[in-house]
């Protein structure tokens, strides 16, 4: 497929762009972090972002959904990276829709994806357990327990956890640590005896969780695909996650690049502008280009999901590490650029560097993506 | 893919079985391999003549110039069956070419019809080979310092000067020359784009030495040469927006070439050379940087193709080959390195008995100019500063 986008893709763009400016802007995100808004994010603005077809955007029209797929699911997340906007989109709308779609029975589906798209029901993703993203490093065990299971471990780094009303865990089924096989994957209500959950605020602002599953009774109904096989799922979820959070990364790197940009054309000194200081030209030229790159491989990531390419795990790899490293050099060069005033919490530089931090590790940063590509490419 | 395209793949398939000899499909394994055409050129075999001269002949060396002056006449979509049927029996190019990168696109744009009908199917067909006068002793990054001199007399110009750094100027068998012809104007005003042959009396080259052994590039002089008043293209004094147009070309050019082995990829070698271990090169460290490499460079390849399909679409690219140009050229560079790390003592040969020796170093070291020809990294992160980022004073 050409790395551009289609008509249908562009309109999403800009609606995505118009909409997330005006509705959930830096202010809004300062506002719930200064309130320290114990949900995090609006359910308002949730709701609207269903009506906008964004909460449903995996979601097929069938199940209530817009259908745009992960082009439009990337698109919308580059507009959240621009604007900082605080949401249950990737927790949700990404990881959790898109678990039920590979993973998920009819009535699975039928009961969860249209929930899902109207914003009514929010999910989390439990599967990380080490604070390096290790996906197969899963110690949590579900033991065979009356028509069901018994669920004991402990998750961390479960995104929106703190909100979801239902939770997909990881858990070991058979095999030993570290193992693909044997991994299940549960539908667990929160609310269920035996699970404890602690919010975690981090230093983006936003909010995962910690969460204690202590011989958690679930239902043999409750399992999402087979038991044992939920490797399978589990990666593919998590690839629409890297490549989506490479999308919001993009964003970042953009609006950072370009407020650092505009600031190099209006900062005074030494009777000139900044801008005209080569040593400072050439860096923003560079920053150019690498934002470009990371604009090409997060489109092929997001093209690769959508066509099913059996090449999208490596694309999704690809483009989170390096759309990792970006936003990295992206925000480093404009808190440095914009001097003693890139280092205040007034000015927004900062607020983007934080998220670039945070996004960098959620499911791997370039020394696990690169690793893993590389691996998939057989060295 | 529509049906008259998939008439035109099968047909193209048919016609390169037979047309295209059994020798120039298998990997090219030096430099002298390349063919180059023109007058004096020495061809290593019968079938990289046979080679040029049927591609040539069906305008194929050129796809996408039009039939009249040469060319394929294909469309985008045609040229790229084509070249897609030429990589899938991996066939060498058939002609490599200063007139085909650079002039060609620059006479389709600002050349008369007599030009273009003159000068281009003999591009086309590999029967002039020609170099570029741009640089002078003094002018290399100030490019539009330039003194060489064109003094009009009557029925031709008079050139006198030096040029320098002229890429195989002993070998071609013309020139596309920048020079003075007002030297009264302000510098980028009084410039000239000139089409000589380099066997004018009063042309001279002598070949200087590059770090990597080889001796591609020459010292070029002009001594009273008459030139033709009919081979100045262009208007006079207007040869800077041809020279800048062609450069954007050389660098698109230069910035998606890559001069090592094409045939491995980095990992490739990296698994030969340094072996695997439980699946993952055996040198943990190396191994990180190689993946770092090839993260930045499929993302690179990547932007080329964005590049390629957004020009397409119609939509606007900008002064986007200065970026190509300054990454993939710095890139080509880290890549060369990092062959010669994977290389160890081995990359270090700089000649030896057996065909290939020393090609690791010499390579290597020809690729530090890439970021030099055509205009050198600096300068092309100046032309982003000022055409994109429109940063002041720039
Ligand atoms: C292998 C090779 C083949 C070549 N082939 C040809 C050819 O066929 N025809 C031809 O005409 N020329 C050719 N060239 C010449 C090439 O285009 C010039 O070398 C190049 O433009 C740089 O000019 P210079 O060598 O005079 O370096 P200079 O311009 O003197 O540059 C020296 C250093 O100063 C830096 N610099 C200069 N100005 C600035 C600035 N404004 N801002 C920041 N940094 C600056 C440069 O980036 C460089 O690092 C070739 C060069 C090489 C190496």
């Amino acid at each position: 497929m050409a790395l551009v986008l289609n008509e249908d893709q562009a309109m999403i763009r800009d609606s995505a762009e118009g909409f997330f400016k005006a509705e959930a802007p830096t202010t809004a995100f300062r506002k719930l972090r200064d309130s320290k808004d114990a949900t995090g994010f609006d359910r308002a603005l949730w709701k609207k972002m269903a009506e906008m077809g964004f909460a449903g955007v995996l979601v097929p029209e069938g199940h209530g959904g817009s259908g745009f797929g992960y082009v439009g699911a990337g698109l919308i997340q580059e507009a959240i990276g621009r604007n900082l906007s605080l949401s249950p989109m990737l927790s949700t709308a990404i990881l959790a829709a898109t678990a039920l779609l590979v993973g998920g029975t009819d009535e699975q589906k039928a009961a969860y994806l249209p929930k899902i798209a109207s914003g009514d029901l929010l999910m989390a993703l439990a599967s990380d357990e080490k604070s390096r993203h290790t996906p197969n490093h899963v110690a949590t065990t579900a033991a065979a327990s009356g028509n069901g299971f018994k669920l004991n471990g402990t998750k961390s780094f479960v995104l929106d956890g703190h909100v979801a009303d239902k939770l997909i865990v990881a858990a070991r089924t058979s095999g030993a640590d570290g193992d693909t096989d044997g991994i299940t994957l549960f539908l667990v209500d929160p609310k269920a005896a035996g699970v404890s959950i602690a919010r975690q605020p981090m230093v983006d602002s936003r909010n995962a969780a910690k969460v204690v599953l202590n011989d958690v009774q679930v239902d043999g109904a409750d399992v999402l695909g087979e038991v044992g096989n939920g490797w399978a799922i589990l990666e593919r979820a998590l690839d629409a996650g890297r490549a989506c959070l490479a999308a919001e990364m993009l964003g970042v790197s953009a609006q950072s690049f370009e407020t650092t940009v505009d600031y190099l054309k209006t900062r005074d000194q030494f009777g000139v502008k900044i801008g005209s200081f080569q040593a400072l030209q050439h860096r923003a030229a560079h920053l150019f280009c690498e934002v470009e790159l990371a604009r090409s491989v997060t489109l092929r990531a997001l093209q690769a999901l959508d066509e099913g390419d059996d090449r999208a795990s490596i694309f999704a790899s690809l483009a989170k590490a390096k759309g990792g490293e970006v936003a990295k050099l992206a925000t480093n060069e404009g808190v440095q650029l914009h001097g003693g005033i890139g280092m205040t919490d007034e000015f927004d530089i900062g607020l983007y560097m934080k998220r670039a931090r945070a996004a960098r590790e959620t499911f791997g940063d370039i020394a696990f993506n690169g690793d893993r590509l590389a691996k998939l490419m057989g060295y | 893919m529509s049906d008259a395209l998939e008439q035109f793949r099968s047909e193209t398939r048919a016609w390169l079985e037979a047309n295209c000899p059994a020798e120039m499909r298998t990997p090219q394994t030096s430099e002298d391999e390349t063919c180059w055409g023109g007058r004096n050129f020495k061809f290593t075999s019968q079938a990289q003549k046979d080679w040029m001269d049927r591609m040539g002949a069906k305008g194929w060396t050129v796809p996408e110039w039009p039939k009249a002056y040469g060319g394929g006449g294909l469309s985008k979509e045609e040229a790229k069956v084509l070249s897609s049927e030429l990589r899938r029996i991996k066939a060498r190019s058939p002609l490599n070419s200063f007139g085909i990168w650079m002039l060609g696109p620059a006479l389709l744009k600002f050349g008369s019809e007599e030009q273009k009908k003159h000068y281009l199917p003999q591009i086309a067909r590999g029967e002039i080979r020609w170099c570029q006068g741009y640089s002078e002793p003094g002018s290399g990054s100030d490019l539009a310092s330039l003194r060489t001199s064109a003094e009009d007399k009557g029925d031709h110009y008079l050139v006198n000067g030096q040029k320098v750094w002229t890429s195989y100027a002993d070998k071609a068998d013309w020139i596309f020359c920048l020079v003075r012809t007002d030297p009264t104007v302000a510098k980028h005003h009084g410039i000239s784009f000139l089409l000589f042959d380099m066997a004018s009396p009063g042309v001279s080259t002598a070949p200087i030495k590059l770090i990597s052994g080889a001796s591609p590039f020459c010292q070029t002089f002009f001594d009273n040469v008459k030139v033709p008043k009919e081979n100045l293209v262009g208007v006079p004094g207007k040869g800077w927006d041809i020279a800048k147009y062609l450069l954007t070309h050389e660098r698109e050019m230069i910035g998606a070439m890559d001069t090592g082995d094409a045939r491995e990829t980095m990992a490739q070698v990296a698994a030969r050379k340094i072996g695997l271990e439980n699946g993952t090169i055996a040198d943990a460290a190396l191994r990180t940087d190689i993946i770092r490499h090839e993260i930045d460079a499929w993302a690179f390849a990547l932007t080329m193709e964005r590049v390629k399909d957004t020009a397409k679409a119609g939509q606007g690219v900008g002064a986007l080959s200065s970026m190509l140009k300054y990454y993939g050229t710095e890139l080509n560079k880290q890549r060369m390195e990092l062959l010669m790390s994977i290389g160890g003592s081995d990359g270090l040969l700089w000649e030896g008995d057996n065909k290939g020796d020393g090609d690791l170093s010499r390579g290597w070291l020809r690729s530090r100019a890439n970021s030099i020809e055509g205009g050198t990294s600096e300068i092309n992160l100046n032309i982003i500063a000022k055409r994109v980022l429109e940063l002041p004073g720039a």
